[in-house]
């Protein structure tokens, strides 16, 4: 047993956090008697619920940190801590939305492949308005956005192109033309951060379409292929660029 | 022979429905108590005390996108494709709506007063469409018992009340 004693959690938020520390929750969290209090006040989201993220892993009173990275904390809705760390492979997680590629058909299922471990399938009935007459028009080697319904390590990932109320709501085929690239997956949540500078940066020069997957896949869709090339070139070279290298190579390629 | 050594029948059989259809009540729970007895026993179980079950209250969550509010992944600039850029906004506002829980009470069209009145005259009329053919002749009855329609002769005018026969046409 490590004889190494825990840190406070909130005092190593925005630290480096290695794999094997272990971060004491305040009193508040885990123990039984603040437990049952909690049980007892009304309201229906439990206040002292936390959220343990990727990364983390609860033991005993603490978390455990299993990945190497920066440690981040939200302190709405009961409270949350993750790590945010990089890398480029991907894990399927349920309910994450990814761009795969279809890569067979077998019978009534699509065999996808989404840079996991395994091969996703999808069922020819999982897209909007999708009957045994009227099936979808997919085939080898186009690119589907979907959502994981099912994804852990023992089962084969299972996707869907419909959310739980049935409708697409932007799922399903991608459509003709475009370019899909590979990014690392810190880059992907960098851009789907809620007010993204280099999606702003971006959305100035020209009318482009995009889709992020966050199994690291990125496809871009412009007029010309010019400028879906240069959309493409900066995307990648952001993630080693500064905010301040970005802003300057930006106004060069508005010219084109 | 046959009537001297009387055949022994055993406990399995004993226990068969068919066999017990003629017991008593008694006899039939001592028997089940019997078999209870001896599955009870044949059970294993740990000597050892209960734990009590810590409820926690950490979630561990494996995705990012609970932790991190992330926008919708599929995003379309300078109108480039409008049914997109349609659905960027109503995504992205789903989002904070479910933050913000408005308990607004939906503002009504038709004033409770309107309502009350209409109901009152409403109720009756539609009633009176699913009554039986008997109950509807009681209804008449009850609605022109006190009308009694008088012809200018004074004759009273016979009242719908009577069965609708054949008339034969007169010549």
């Amino acid at each position: 047993m490590a004889a190494e004693r825990g840190l406070a959690a909130e005092a190593c938020v925005g630290q480096v956090v290695l794999p094997g520390d272990l971060l004491l929750l305040p009193a508040s969290y885990g123990e039984d008697t603040e437990g049952e209090r909690l049980r007892l006040s009304t309201g229906a989201a439990p206040a002292g619920r936390l959220l343990c993220g990727p990364g983390l892993r609860r033991s005993g009173a603490g978390l455990l940190v299993t990945k190497c990275g920066l440690l981040r904390h939200r302190p709405a809705g009961g409270g949350a801590f993750w790590v945010d760390s990089q890398q480029k492979r991907y894990v399927p997680v349920k309910g994450d939305h990814v761009i795969g590629i279809v890569t067979a058909k077998a019978g009534d299922v699509f065999k996808l492949d989404v840079g996991g471990s395994e091969p996703a399938s999808l069922s020819y009935l999982a897209f909007e308005g999708a009957t045994k007459r009227n099936r979808p028009n997919v085939q080898v080697g186009d690119l589907i956005y979907g959502q994981f319904l099912v994804a852990n390590k023992d089962m084969e990932p299972e996707m869907v192109c419909i959310d739980s109320s049935g409708k697409s709501s932007g799922m399903g085929i991608i459509g003709q033309d475009g370019f899909l690239f590979k990014v690392s997956l810190g880059l992907i949540r960098k851009l789907l951060a809620p007010k993204s500078e280099i999606i702003q940066e971006l959305s100035q020069l020209y009318p482009f379409e995009l889709v992020l997957g966050m199994n690291g896949r990125i496809w871009v869709k412009a007029k010309t292929v010019q400028q879906t090339l240069i959309i493409v070139n900066i995307l990648e070279a952001c993630e080693y660029m500064t905010a301040e290298q970005r802003r300057q190579a930006l106004p060069k390629f508005s010219g084109n | 022979m046959a009537g001297e050594v009387k055949t022994k029948l055993s406990k399995n059989l004993l226990r068969m429905k068919f066999m017990q259809r003629g017991l008593d009540s008694q006899t039939k729970k001592q028997l089940e108590e019997e078999e209870k007895k001896i599955i009870s026993e044949e059970h294993w179980y740990l000597d050892v005390p209960d734990l009590k079950e810590k409820e926690s209250c950490i979630i561990e969550e494996r995705s990012f996108l609970r932790c991190e509010d992330l926008v919708y992944g599929r995003m379309s600039f300078k109108g480039f494709n409008p049914e997109i850029e349609k659905l960027m906004i109503q995504m992205n506002s789903k989002c904070k709506e479910e933050e913000i829980e408005v308990d607004d009470k939906m503002e009504a069209d038709v004033s409770d007063e309107e309502m009350a009145r209409r109901y009152e005259t409403l109720v009756g009329t539609i009633g009176k469409k699913f009554l039986r053919k008997r109950d509807q002749r009681v209804l008449e009855d009850d609605d022109e018992d006190d009308d009694v329609d008088e012809d200018r002769n004074s004759n009273i005018i016979p009242s719908k009340k009577a069965k609708k026969m054949f008339l034969k046409p007169q010549d």
